[in-house]
C-alpha cells in the first residue's frame, strides 16, 4: 500500500498507472484516452522493442497496451508483424492476448497472420485438451479463407477427438468456416451429422447452433437425435437451452400434427375462437369428430421436457419454452407459461420490453390465459414510455364484459399522467375497449366527451378522434355529442382533431340541420389559414352540405370551392376541381352529377379497431422478427402444421443387430423383466428430469460406455438391457409386448412408486451384476446386444406402445447412434460392450470399491497409453476423503497418468475417472496403490492382451502386403469348432471383443480380416479369420510373438465357446 | 449471434469494443446515438434497434449502454440476457461495474468478453468457470507475481468446472470457517391509490446466498410453509424435480455469492401493506400550492419500519418547494423537479410529517393531476409473505457449517397515487 514497490508492482495489473522506470513515466497516461494518438509512430516503435525483448514481463506489459489500443477501437494493425512473432510464446498470458489481437487483425493482415498457422496446427496435436481447443478456435477465427481447407481439416479431426471440450469449439468453429466459404456447406454438413449424434450436453447446444446457422433446412438430421436432444434438454446449459428448444418447435411444427383440431366447440377454450373464422372452424372440427386426435408421443415428450424449463433463472430459456408452448401444445395447456412470463416482468426493463410485446401478440389471440394476472399489467408512472404502451394493449386486448370497469377506472388514472404521449394512447385504449365491448360504449362516449373539455390539447385531439370512430359505429343516437364538437371546433386547434369534426358534422349533416351550415360559414373565413388536412375536410363538408342543403349552401360552397382552386397545395386544387364537377355541374352536367348523392353520402364502414399485434401473429414468437414485426435476415419460418403427420418411424433410432440371441434365451429373460421394465419405463418418465441431474455421473468423460452408471441407474440398465431384447424380437412378439405394456401400466401403479425406494440400497450389487464380466455366455451376449459393431443388417425399433417414449431407452440408443458410419470407414475402435474388472473389493478397501475396464478409445493422456475407465464406489457409511493414486511399481518402460485427487465420496456416491497406463506392450500387470486418506491398498491392473492394440484401418490389399512381410516365424496360427452360427455379425463379434481391432473392409466370403497396430509400440498385427464348414482357422501375424500366440489362444477360446 | 459490442458512456463516448465476429465499425453506435435523442430519458431508449443491415440490442445499466450488434436473427431476450449476464460477471469481479472500473481493468475485462463468447456464442459464462480461466484482480496476487517476476492472471489448467456436471461449483474448496447464510428478500410492489386502498399489490422474492463450505457440500433446505410459493425459478443447481415432488431444496452450492432461488406471489393473494400515506396536495390557481404528507405504519408485526424515503415527482411547471420536515431531511432537484425526503426510521409515537408550499412558474396553468409518490422502505426480520425456513441439512461433508437465515422486507415499486 505505501512502498515504492508495492506501486511498480501494481503496475503489472494496470498499466494505465505504471510507473517506476523512467521510460514507463511517459506511458502512464491511460491508453484508453485520447493521449495516445500525440506521439502515434514513436509510441508504437517502443511497443515494438517491448515486444521484442527477450524478458516475459516486457512483453506482456507490451502487450495489455496494445489489447488497450484494440479495446478502445485504435488501429494497432502495424504492429502486426512484431505481435504475431509473440505467438510461440510460452507465457499463458502473453499467448492468449496474441491471439486476441490475431483473431481482431488477422483479416487485414492475411499474408502475415499465414506465419502463425503453423504454430496452431502443432497446437492441434497437443494432449492437452485446453490447447487443442484454444488453438482450433483460434485458427477458425482468423478469417483468412487461404486456409480453409486447413480449417476443414481440423475440424474433422477435432469432431472426432476424445474431449467434449475439443469438440464443442468444433461446433463453433463450422460456422465460422461456413460464413468465410460457403462451398463447403457439403462437407460441413456431414461434420454436423456427426455432431448431432453427440450425447453429451456441453457439446449438444453448440452443435445445434452450427445446424441452424449452416443448414437449418435439413430437418432430416434431426428425426434421428430428436428423442436425445429433448431428453438432453434439462441437463444442456441454459444458452444451448434456448436454441435447441427454438429448433425443435420447428420440427415439431412439420412433423407433427395440430394438436388443437380436436377441440370442439362448447369447450372451455370457446372465447379463444371468437375472432377466428367460425365456418372454418366449423368445417375443421366436424372433420375431426371423426378421428379424435392422439398427440404423438414424442409430441408429447418434447412438452414434458421442456416444461420444467419454465423455472429457469434465464428469461430466454423460459421464452423458449413459452414459445413452445403457444405454437406447438393444445391450448389447454397453454396456461402453465402465464406464470412464468408474469414472473419475468419483474426483471430488467428491457427483459420486460420483449416478454411484454409477446404477451400482447399472444393475447390478440387467446385472452383467457392471461386474464388472472390483469393487474400485473398495471401500469406504474415510472415504467419507461415504451412499456406503459405496451401494457396498454396488453389490458385493452384482456379486457372483457367482466373486467372492463375496473380497467376503464385504471385508464382514468392513466389520462391525467403528465405524460401526454402515454394519455393519448390511453384514450385510444379506451375507444378500442368502447367499440369492441357494446356494453360500456356508452359510459365510454361520456367520458371521452368529457376529457374534450380537457385543458391540454392532445388529449382533446386525441378523444375528438376517437369519438368520430365510435360514432362512426352507431350513428343513429348521440345528436348531442355531435353538437357538443361543432361548439368546440373554435377552441381546438390540433388540425387532426378539427378535421374529424367537420367529417363528422358533413357525415351526419342531417341530424344538425341548423349547425352544420354555420359551422361551414365559419371554416370557409378562416379557410387559408388551416392546415391541408382541415382544408380538404372542408371541402368535403362544403359538398356534402351542398348535396343536402344546396339552398343555404351553396354559395358558401362556391366560395370555399374557389379559395381552394388558388389554394398552394395541388391536391388541394385538384380536389376543388372535382367537387365543382360533381357538386356545380356547368350547363353540360356531367354524367355523374346525378349520382352525386349515393357518392357522398353513402354509408360507410365502420372503422374496426383492433390490436397492433394481431398481425404479428404469422412470424414465431421470441424472435427478433416478431419484435420488429419485419422478417429478419435469417429468419425461420414457422411451417404450418402438416395435414397428416409424416412418417413418425423416422425417429427411431435404428438399432444394429450383430446377432440375435437364441429365442428361449430372450422367451426367458422377457418373462422375467418386462413387468419391472415397463413399471420403470412409467414411472422414469416422470423421474428422468431429476435423475439426470442429480446423477453425478461425468457425462462427458464415459464415451462409449453405457453400464457405468452409477448407484441411481441400474434400473436404467437393466430397463435399457430389456429394450433392446424388446428389439431384438420385435418382429414376431411385437403385437404381444404392446399387450402387456398396456397392462402392466394400469396395474404396476404400485410397483412403480415402491420399485425406485427398493432399489436404492441393492442398487450397487444390481450394477455390479449387469456389468461384470462373467464368464457366462449369455450375460455376454445381452451386453452385446446392447451395443454392437455397426456391420451388419439393422432393426428398426419399432414403437411398442409407450416404452418408446423412455428417455432411458432414448439414451441408449443414443450411445448407438453415433456410429452410424459402413464398416469399411470405421476408424473409430468397434463398440463392443467393454467389460469390467475389479480392482478393488469392498471389502479390502473399508468400503470403497473400484472396477475398471478398457474404454478403447484413445487415450486423452497420451497417444501410447491404454485409457483405462475406473469407477469408484463408496459403499461405506462414511464420506471418503482424499482418494488418489499412490506409490507404483512399474516395470520399466511403463508409466501411469494418475486421475487429479478425489477430494471426497459421500457415503453411495460413486465417479468415475480416467487413467492412462503405458503397458509398453506387455501384459505385465501394472501395480500401484489407492491411497485413501492415511490408508493405502495396492492393487494392480493386467490389460488383456486385446486392449493393448488399438485398431489401425487399411485396404485388403495392403493386408495381404502387410501380411506377406509377416510370415514364418511371425505367424500363429489355428483351427477350431465353430460355437456359433456362422454369420458375419458373430464372427466378427467374437474379435471384437477380444481384441480392440478393427475389420478389413471387402475380404472374400467366410473370410475376416482385421487389423491393429500395438499402442506402446505401434507394431501391426493382423488377424484373419476363415470359416469353412464348423470349422474356423485363425491366423494372427504380428512381430512380437508372445502377443501374437497369445492373441490367437484368446480367439480361438472366444469362437469356440461361443 | 452476437456479432459485436459497444459499451457506450452517459456523454456518448464508445470507449470499449469488442468483435467477435468481423469487424463492424464504430459508426454504427450513430443510429443508437440518434434513438438516444428521441428518448426523453436514458431509459426510454427502445432496447431494440432496427438498422439497415444490422440490429443494435442495448441495455442501459450503472450509467452505461452495452450496444450489442446483431445481423441474424436471434431471439433477443438471448441478447438481452446475457448483456445482462456479462454485467453480472463483470461486478462479480471488480464489486462494481462502471466506466472507471472497466477502464481500469480492461485487459482483464478484454479477456473475460473473449473467454464468454465464441463466434457469437456463448463459451463460458458461469462465473466459477471463467475466475479459473481468468483469476480476478486481487492485490496479494499482484504482489507474488512482481517478486516471482511470473504472472498467474491467466491459468493453464482447463476449468474443471467446464467439464463437470456441476459446472458452477470449482473443486478443491477449502474454508477454515464454514458458513453458509441465507438472506431471505422480499420486495412489495404495490400501487396505492387516491383513498389508500390498494389497486395492486404483488410480492417479489429471492433467496441469496453466501456460502463458504469446504468440499462438496449437498444441502437441503425446507420451510415451514413451502406452499406458499407456487410461482419460482431456480439457480441451475437446484434439483427440480425435488423440489416439485416434495418442495425442499436440495442443491450443491456455488462457491460464494449466488442467488438460490427467486419465487413470486401474485396478485390474486393478499399482501400486508406496512406503510400508509396520509396526503393533501392542492394547487391553486395563482399562488401555488399546499403539500401537507403524513407516513405511517400499518401492519408491520411489531417491527419498525426503517429506511424510508419519499419522492414526489413534481410537475414541470413547478419552480421551487419549501418545506419543514418534522424529521429527516428533504431536498428538492430544480432540474428534475424530484423532491426526495429522507425520513429515516417511523416512530409510531409521532408519526413522520413534511408541509409547506409549493412555488409555481408564474402564468403556467395549474397542475392537473396530483405527483405519483414513490416510497422506499426496509423492515428486518421479517418476511411479508410469512414465509419461513425450517432447517438446513448438509450431506456429503463432515463438518458442522455455522448456519444463518436473515429475513428483510422491502419496498420495490411502490407507488402511491395521490
Amino acid at each position: 500500500m505505501a512502498g515504492n514497490g508495492f506501486q511498480t508492482s501494481y503496475a503489472n495489473d494496470k498499466p494505465p498507472s505504471s510507473t517506476g522506470s523512467g521510460e514507463a513515466a511517459e506511458m502512464s497516461t491511460d491508453p484508453a484516452s485520447s493521449s495516445f494518438f500525440t506521439s502515434d509512430f514513436k509510441r508504437h516503435e517502443d511497443l515494438k522493442a517491448m515486444l521484442d525483448s527477450n524478458k516475459d514481463t516486457q512483453k506482456l506489459e507490451a502487450m495489455k497496451r496494445i489489447i488497450g489500443m484494440v479495446a478502445k477501437g485504435k488501429d494497432a494493425s502495424d504492429l502486426f508483424p512484431a505481435v504475431v512473432k509473440n505467438v510461440v510464446s510460452k507465457n499463458l498470458e502473453i499467448k492468449k492476448l496474441v491471439y486476441v489481437y490475431l483473431t481482431r487483425y488477422a483479416e487485414e493482415q492475411q499474408d502475415l497472420a499465414l506465419l502463425s498457422i503453423s504454430t496452431f496446427q502443432r497446437a492441434l496435436r497437443d494432449p492437452n485438451q485446453l490447447i487443442r481447443a484454444s488453438a482450433l478456435r483460434v485458427l477458425s477465427s482468423i478469417r483468412v479463407s487461404v486456409i480453409t481447407p486447413i480449417m476443414m481439416l481440423a475440424i474433422k479431426e477435432a469432431v472426432m477427438d476424445m474431449s467434449p471440450y475439443v469438440r464443442k469449439t468444433a461446433a463453433h468453429a463450422i460456422p465460422k468456416l461456413y460464413s468465410l466459404d460457403p462451398e463447403v456447406k457439403d462437407q460441413l454438413i456431414e461434420v454436423i451429422e456427426r455432431l448431432l449424434g453427440d450425447k453429451t450436453t456441453l457439446v449438444a447446444g453448440s452443435a445445434i447452433q452450427a445446424f441452424e446457422e449452416v443448414c437449418p433446412e435439413r430437418i432430416d438430421l434431426i428425426h434421428k437425435n430428436y428423442r436425445k436432444l429433448c431428453n438432453l434438454l434439462v441437463d444442456v446449459e441454459e444458452w444451448g437451452q434456448v436454441v435447441i428448444i427454438n429448433m425443435l418447435t420447428r420440427y415439431s411444427r412439420t412433423q407433427f400434427i395440430s394438436p388443437n383440431q380436436a377441440d370442439g366447440p362448447g369447450d372451455a377454450d370457446r372465447p379463444f375462437y371468437e375472432d377466428s373464422d367460425k365456418e372454418e372452424e366449423e368445417e375443421e372440427v366436424s372433420e375431426m369428430k371423426k378421428t379424435p386426435y392422439m398427440m404423438d408421443h414424442d409430441h408429447r415428450l418434447l412438452l414434458r421436457q421442456a416444461k420444467p424449463l419454465l423455472n429457469s433463472r434465464n428469461a430466454a430459456v423460459v421464452m423458449a419454452v413459452g414459445q413452445l408452448y403457444h405454437h406447438c401444445a393444445p391450448k389447454s395447456e397453454g396456461n402453465v407459461m402465464a406464470k412464468a412470463l408474469i414472473r419475468l416482468l419483474r426483471s430488467q426493463k428491457e427483459i420486460q420490453y420483449v416478454v411484454l410485446s409477446n404477451v400482447a401478440t399472444m393475447t390478440s389471440r387467446r385472452k383467457g390465459m392471461f386474464e388472472p394476472h390483469l393487474k400485473s399489467f398495471y401500469i406504474r408512472s415510472s415504467d419507461p414510455l415504451h412499456i406503459k404502451l405496451l401494457k396498454l394493449e396488453i389490458l385493452t386486448n384482456l379486457a372483457t364484459e367482466s373486467n372492463i370497469s375496473t380497467i376503464l377506472r385504471e385508464f382514468q388514472t392513466y389520462v391525467t399522467s403528465p405524460d401526454k404521449d402515454f394519455a393519448a394512447a390511453t384514450i385510444q385504449a379506451i375507444g378500442r375497449c368502447a367499440s369492441n365491448i357494446a356494453e360500456v360504449t356508452d359510459t365510454c362516449l361520456n367520458g371521452l366527451v368529457h376529457l374534450m373539455s380537457n385543458r391540454d390539447e392532445s388529449v382533446v385531439a386525441e378523444s375528438v378522434v376517437v369519438i368520430k370512430k365510435l360514432l362512426q359505429m352507431r350513428p343513429s343516437e348521440h345528436k348531442d355529442i355531435i353538437v357538443h364538437m361543432a361548439k368546440m371546433v373554435d377552441k381546438i386547434t390540433v388540425p387532426m382533431a378539427r378535421a374529424s369534426i367537420l367529417w363528422l358534422i358533413g357525415e351526419y349533416s342531417e341530424r344538425v340541420p341548423k349547425i352544420a351550415p354555420d359551422v361551414l360559414r365559419k371554416m370557409a373565413k378562416g379557410f387559408i389559414n388551416e392546415e391541408d388536412i382541415v382544408k380538404l375536410q372542408i371541402l368535403n363538408l362544403a359538398a356534402k352540405l351542398c348535396i343536402t342543403n344546396a339552398k343555404q349552401c351553396k354559395l358558401l360552397c362556391q366560395y370555399v370551392f374557389n379559395l381552394a382552386k388558388y389554394d398552394q397545395n395541388y391536391d388541394i386544387r385538384d380536389r376543388s376541381r372535382f367537387l365543382r364537377q360533381l357538386i356545380l355541374p356547368g350547363e353540360n352536367g356531367s354524367a355523374l352529377a346525378k349520382y352525386a348523392k349515393k357518392i357522398f353520402l353513402a354509408t360507410k364502414p365502420a372503422p374496426v379497431l383492433e390490436s397492433k399485434f394481431k398481425d404479428r401473429d404469422h412470424y414465431q414468437l421470441g424472435t427478433l422478427s416478431h419484435l420488429l414485426n419485419i422478417k429478419c435476415h435469417g429468419y425461420q419460418e414457422l411451417p404450418e402444421w402438416p395435414e397428416v403427420a409424416p412418417d413418425t418411424s423416422v425417429r427411431n433410432v435404428e438399432v444394429v443387430m450383430p446377432y440375435v440371441p437364441k429365442a428361449h434365451h430372450v422367451q426367458h429373460k422377457k418373462k422375467k423383466e418386462s413387468k419391472s421394465f415397463y413399471s420403470e419405463s412409467e414411472s422414469s418418465q416422470e423421474e428422468e428430469t431429476e435423475d439426470s441431474s442429480d446423477e453425478e455421473e461425468d457425462e462427458s468423460s464415459d464415451e462409449d460406455s453405457g453400464s457405468e452408471e452409477n448407484s441411481d441407474d441400474s434400473e436404467k440398465d437393466i430397463s435399457k438391457k430389456v429394450s433392446s431384447e424388446e428389439e431384438s424380437d420385435s418382429d414376431d412378439d411385437e403385437s404381444d409386448s404392446e399387450d402387456s405394456s398396456e397392462e402392466d401400466s394400469s396395474d404396476d401403479s404400485v410397483e412403480k412408486i415402491v420399485t425406485p425406494v427398493k432399489k436404492q440400497p441393492k442398487t450397487k450389487t444390481k450394477a455390479a451384476t449387469t456389468t461384470k464380466p462373467t464368464t457366462s455366455s449369455a450375460d455376454l451376449l445381452l451386453d452385446l446386444d446392447d451395443l454392437g459393431p455397426s456391420s451388419g443388417s439393422s432393426v428398426a425399433v419399432t414403437p411398442a406402445g409407450g416404452n418408446m417414449l423412455t428417455p432411458t431407452l432414448a439414451t441408449g440408443i443414443s450411445n448407438i447412434s453415433i456410429q452410424d458410419t459402413p464398416p469399411a470407414q470405421i476408424i473409430p475402435p468397434s463398440i463392443v460392450q467393454a467389460k469390467s474388472y475389479e480392482l478393488l473389493n469392498r471389502m479390502t478397501g473399508n468400503g470403497l470399491s473400484i472396477t475398471y475396464q478398457f474404454t478403447r478409445t484413445v487415450s486423452v493422456f497420451s497417444p501410447k497409453m491404454v485409457s483405462i475407465e475406473l469407477k469408484l464406489t463408496n459403499n461405506s457409511d462414511d464420506t471418503l476423503t482424499s482418494i488418489k493414486i499412490g506409490d507404483k511399481k512399474l516395470q520399466s518402460g511403463m508409466e501411469i497418468q494418475e486421475f487429479p485427487e478425489i477430494g471426497s465420496m459421500t457415503a453411495g456416491m460413486s465417479t468415475t475417472c480416467l487413467i492412462g497406463i503405458n503397458f509398453n506392450d506387455t501384459i505385465q500387470p501394472a501395480k500401484f496403490a489407492i491411497c485413501v486418506g492415511d490408508n493405502k491398498y495396492s492393487v494392480s491392473i493386467t490389460a488383456p492382451v486385446g486392449e493393448l492394440i488399438q485398431p489401425y484401418s487399411m485396404s485388403n490389399a495392403e493386408f495381404n502386403t502387410q501380411q506377406g512381410k509377416l510370415s514364418g516365424m511371425n505367424e500363429n496360427s489355428g483351427k477350431t469348432v465353430i460355437g456359433v452360427e456362422k454369420d458375419a455379425k458373430s464372427i466378427c463379434l467374437c474379435v471384437h471383443s477380444v481384441a480392440n481391432v478393427i475389420q478389413v473392409p471387402g475380404s472374400a466370403e467366410n473370410v475376416y480380416r482385421f487389423s491393429g497396430k500395438t499402442v506402446g509400440t505401434g507394431t501391426m498385427v493382423l488377424m484373419s479369420v476363415v470359416v469353412a464348414d464348423d470349422n474356423a482357422k485363425i491366423t494372427v501375424n504380428c512381430e512380437k510373438m508372445v502377443i501374437g500366440s497369445m492373441l490367437l489362444k484368446d480367439l480361438k477360446t472366444s469362437i469356440a465357446k461361443s | 449471434m452476437i456479432h459485436s459490442l459497444f459499451v457506450i458512456n452517459n456523454t456518448g463516448d464508445v470507449f470499449m469494443e469488442k468483435h467477435w465476429k468481423s469487424v463492424i465499425n464504430k459508426s454504427i453506435c450513430d443510429y443508437f446515438f440518434e434513438a438516444q435523442g428521441k428518448a426523453s430519458c436514458p431509459e426510454d431508449v427502445c432496447p431494440v434497434i432496427n438498422t439497415p443491415h444490422h440490429y443494435l440490442i442495448n441495455i442501459y445499466r450503472n450509467s452505461l449502454y452495452f450496444v450489442a450488434v446483431v445481423t441474424t436473427e436471434v431471439p433477443p431476450l438471448f441478447v438481452l440476457e446475457f448483456l445482462h449476464r456479462i454485467c453480472d460477471t463483470f461486478e462479480d469481479y471488480f464489486n462494481e461495474c462502471n466506466e472507471s472500473i472497466l477502464k481500469e481493468h480492461y485487459v482483464i475485462v478484454y479477456e473475460i468478453l473473449d473467454e464468454m463468447l465464441d463466434n457469437g456464442f456463448p463459451l463460458a459464462v458461469e462465473s466459477n468457470v471463467l475466475k479459473e480461466l481468468i483469476k480476478p484482480p486481487n492485490f496479494l496476487r499482484t504482489i507474488t507475481d512482481t517478486v516471482t517476476g511470473k504472472s498467474t492472471g491467466v491459468s493453464g489448467i482447463l476449468p474443471t468446472g467446464q467439464l463437470s456436471n456441476i459446472p458452477w461449483r470449482r473443486t478443491g474448496v477449502k474454508y477454515a470457517n464454514n458458513e453458509a447464510y441465507f438472506d431471505i428478500i422480499e420486495e412489495i410492489d404495490a400501487i396505492i391509490d387516491k383513498s389508500g386502498t390498494t389497486v395492486t399489490a404483488e410480492t417479489q422474492g429471492y433467496i441469496d446466498c453466501l456460502i463458504k463450505l469446504s468440499g462438496m457440500p449437498d444441502l437441503t433446505l425446507t420451510f415451514v410453509n413451502a406452499r406458499l410459493l407456487d410461482d419460482v425459478s431456480f439457480h441451475p443447481c437446484v434439483r427440480f424435480k425435488r423440489w416439485e415432488n416434495e418442495k425442499i431444496l436440495s442443491f450443491v452450492p456455488p462457491d460464494g455469492h449466488f442467488r438460490l432461488m427467486s419465487y413470486h406471489i401474485g396478485a390474486q393473494n393478499m399482501v400486508a401493506i406496512p406503510v400508509y400515506l396520509r396526503h393533501t396536495i392542492n394547487y391553486r390557481e395563482g399562488s401555488g400550492g399546499r403539500f401537507d404528507v403524513t407516513v405511517g405504519p400499518k401492519q408491520t408485526m411489531g417491527k419498525t419500519v426503517e429506511n424510508v424515503v419519499l419522492e414526489v415527482p413534481f410537475p414541470k411547471t413547478v419552480l421551487n418547494v419549501t418545506l419543514t420536515a418534522s424529521q429527516g431531511k428533504y431536498s428538492f432537484d430544480p432540474v428534475s423537479k424530484m423532491m426526495t425526503w429522507d425520513v429515516g426510521k417511523i416512530d409510531t409515537a409521532k408519526l413522520p410529517n413534511i408541509r409547506g408550499n409549493i412555488t409555481i412558474q408564474t402564468g403556467s396553468p395549474i397542475p392537473e393531476s396530483n405527483p405519483v409518490i414513490n416510497v422506499q422502505f426496509t423492515i428486518s426480520q421479517m418476511a411479508v409473505s410469512g414465509i419461513k425456513v425450517n432447517r438446513l441439512d448438509m450431506y456429503g461433508e463432515k463438518y458442522k457449517p455455522f448456519k444463518g437465515v436473515k429475513y428483510i422486507t422491502r419496498a420495490g415499486k411502490f407507488q402511491v397515487r395521490t
